[in-house]
């Protein structure tokens, strides 16, 4: 055990995986860097260093750096897990899903189903999100709920560097498509994480915090910031449960509605985009499945329905804070019939 | 002219053969209102995809288009599993759940029929990075249309199968159409001048004549099964039916399709072809010709008869765990 960056997290558990079974490969554009270039290998690992040093000690015929062209090689590693190969390929940022979705959602997603349940697609596409990084409107979304609208496809958003560890390993052992949300901001986080390899089951939701007054359901990076709110409230006597559903798809319905049926009272905050994200998809299973538990409206804290702002002062004011998760644990806290 | 075996020959024809049929029936079936969905016809393109198949074996994939039936039958998808699941019955090939335009057998390398243009090149990238990661041997074949040849999906799997040298076949079918629109005005350039322009061998191929397709495919598969990279044929020929079932081909000549089937037919050339070299008798092809039409007839009747998918599989399959 030691402390490590939720980047080196990633690290450790692509390279774990890779010396266990020899069929796992990485590929995605400058996952090794300075390909065919002339100064030094492994120059990059990856946009943001996720997967530095693995071609050192794997080669590059299990990390291969592509061209940027998302439709070819996401499309490839999808028919290469329809063949025998665990890749995990990079979509550096979620935002480029645009180029290659068809080989995600049609594809990759639907073969199971399609072919009768011929074969499996153990693929694993790790992809960053999320803004905070003054990356404007192109490389700053959370299209996690896109993905988790497929069925066919799993979608993992781990919030602390333990969490990517432990879904990481699960997600290449997995036989189904995996969507991998790293959050960009994220990746010097630090906390102990094993050294030794370690899974997290999908589908299994982590109580953060537990309350008994208020639940607040937060998915990925906003998980960090529900529990500095549960903590400052519960100085003041509110009691908040944090649910981390660590996976989107499949999603642990059961700790949320057994939660709720404790406290009565729901916030679900989510970085995506407000109009069919998860925190609507949350609050509407919990108003068809608990309604009679609520003591409160559930509240939702999003961003506004606008793209993601290059000026600092502007995203600030876009990503949603502590300050209101804070307002809202209070509003449904206080909320009186 | 090309040395095949008997076998072989006997092989080929028996497969265009059961394409042919397989693809009229289905259009006289489909017209009865017994089929659902579209289906998309083959007739008339038999020999490329026989061409192109035996060169390969089961470890060899292949993805497929809309227009798929016939690779499936050349890359050995059984006919009666496939004639259920384009009627949708439970016991078809993919349980009932693809139709036409997804029949698969991974067994078989078949990755699919794909009902988006396109949407084949970069799994085949896939199917033949694997087989060069695990060191099968195989190699990995591609279908498009000429519709599909203009995707960016296809386009780019050709600059990914020469970068990464991948034992890639891309097969330009070009039928003429792509659905109603002509190939001569939505296709800019020439197809083996895109090839030759990322690198890779293109070659012009008859597709109304096995022999010229098995040849030019065999010459393609050696070279990707030597680590020599992918190439790309261009293979010219032309459909019998519409872009789909119902179509009703306002937008072909005059005389057209009638043209094709008594000028162009690959049946018919090989049959020609074959007699005359004394390579084959005229009554075993006729023999053949009539166990194909029993086997059709079979499978048609096979389908007909058999049970449609239970309510509790529209649940199954859509995950290995979840």
């Amino acid at each position: 055990m030691s402390k490590k960056s939720y980047r080196q997290a990633i690290n450790e558990a692509l390279a774990q995986e890779m010396r266990r079974d020899p069929t796992v490969i990485v590929m995605g554009e400058d996952n090794v860097g300075g390909m065919g270039a002339p100064g030094e290998d492994d120059a990059w690992g990856g946009v943001l260093g996720v997967t530095k040093g693995l071609m050192p000690e794997f080669g590059r015929a299990r990390v291969l750096d592509t061209p940027i062209t998302e439709s070819a090689f996401i499309g490839a590693a999808a028919g290469a897990a329809a063949t025998g190969l665990r890749p995990v390929a990079e979509l550096m940022f979620v935002d480029f899903m645009g180029v290659c979705f068809d080989q995600i959602y049609n594809q990759a997603g639907k073969f199971r189903y399609m072919f009768g349940g011929q074969g499996t697609t153990p693929l694993v596409i790790r992809t960053m999100y999320g803004a905070g990084f003054r990356a404007a409107s192109q490389h700053s979304q959370c299209l996690y709920p896109v993905f988790t609208h497929i069925p066919g496809l799993k979608v993992v958003i781990p919030s602390s560097p333990y969490e990517a560890k432990g879904l990481m390993i699960q997600s290449i052992r997995d036989d189904d498509p995996v969507i991998f949300f790293e959050h960009k901001v994220m990746y010097d986080d630090e906390e102990e994480v094993p050294d030794e390899p370690y899974t997290i089951p999908f589908g299994e939701a982590n109580l953060t915090r537990e309350g008994g007054d208020v639940t607040v359901v937060a998915i990925g990076r906003m998980v960090q910031f529900a529990n500095q709110v549960a903590d400052k409230l519960e100085k003041d006597g509110i009691g908040c449960t944090v649910i981390d559903p660590r996976t989107t798809s499949p999603l642990d319905t059961d700790s949320i509605l057994e939660s709720v049926a404790e406290t009565g009272r729901l916030v679900v905050v989510d970085e995506a985009s407000p109009r069919c994200n998860m925190a609507t998809d949350i609050s509407a299973l919990v108003s068809q499945e608990a309604f009679s538990a609520l003591k409160a409206p559930i509240r939702m804290v999003t961003p506004p329905h606008t793209p993601v702002p290059f000026a600092p002062e502007l995203e600030d004011l876009y990503i949603p804070g502590p300050d209101q998760i804070e307002a809202a644990v209070r509003a449904v806290a206080g909320y009186r019939a | 002219m090309l040395q095949l075996n008997r076998d072989t020959l006997v092989e080929a024809f028996t497969l265009m053969k059961t394409i042919r049929d397989f693809e009229d029936r289905v259009h006289t079936e489909f017209a009865t209102g017994a089929i659902p969905g579209f289906v998309h016809l083959y007739a008339g393109e038999e020999a490329s995809a026989v061409g192109v198949c035996l060169n390969l074996n089961d470890s060899d994939y292949i993805a497929s288009t809309h227009r798929g039936h016939g690779h499936c039958i050349a890359k050995g998808c059984d006919v009666d599993g496939m004639m259920k699941e384009i009627y949708g019955r439970r016991d078809g090939l993919c349980g009932g759940k693809g139709g036409s335009m997804h029949i698969a057998d991974l067994a078989k390398g078949m990755m699919g029929a794909n009902g988006i243009v396109g949407g084949g090149p970069p799994l085949v990238c896939g199917a033949a990075l694997s087989a060069k990661t695990l060191g099968t041997g195989g190699v990995a074949v591609a279908f498009v249309g000429d519709g599909g040849s203009n995707q960016g999906t296809t386009l780019e799997s050709y600059n990914l199968a020469k970068v990464w040298n991948l034992p890639v076949i891309f097969v330009v079918e070009d039928n003429g159409y792509a659905e109603t629109t002509a190939s001569a005005w939505a296709v800019g350039g020439s197809q083996t001048k895109r090839a030759e322009a990322f690198g890779m061998p293109g070659r012009e191929v008859d597709g109304h004549d096995f022999f010229d397709v098995y040849e030019a495919a065999q010459e393609a598969v050696e070279r990707a099964r030597a680590g020599d990279g992918p190439s790309l044929l261009h293979v010219r020929l032309g459909r019998h039916y519409g872009h789909f079932e119902g179509d009703a081909m306002a937008y072909r000549a005059e005389g057209e399709v009638e043209a094709l089937r008594r000028d162009k037919d690959c049946l018919k050339a090989f049959r020609t072809r074959v007699t005359e070299t004394g390579l084959l008798e005229p009554e075993q092809l006729d023999q053949i010709e009539r166990e194909v039409g029993a086997r059709i007839d079979a499978a048609v009747a096979g389908a007909i008869g058999a049970a449609a998918p239970a309510a509790e599989d529209l649940l199954t399959d859509v995950y290995a765990s979840y």
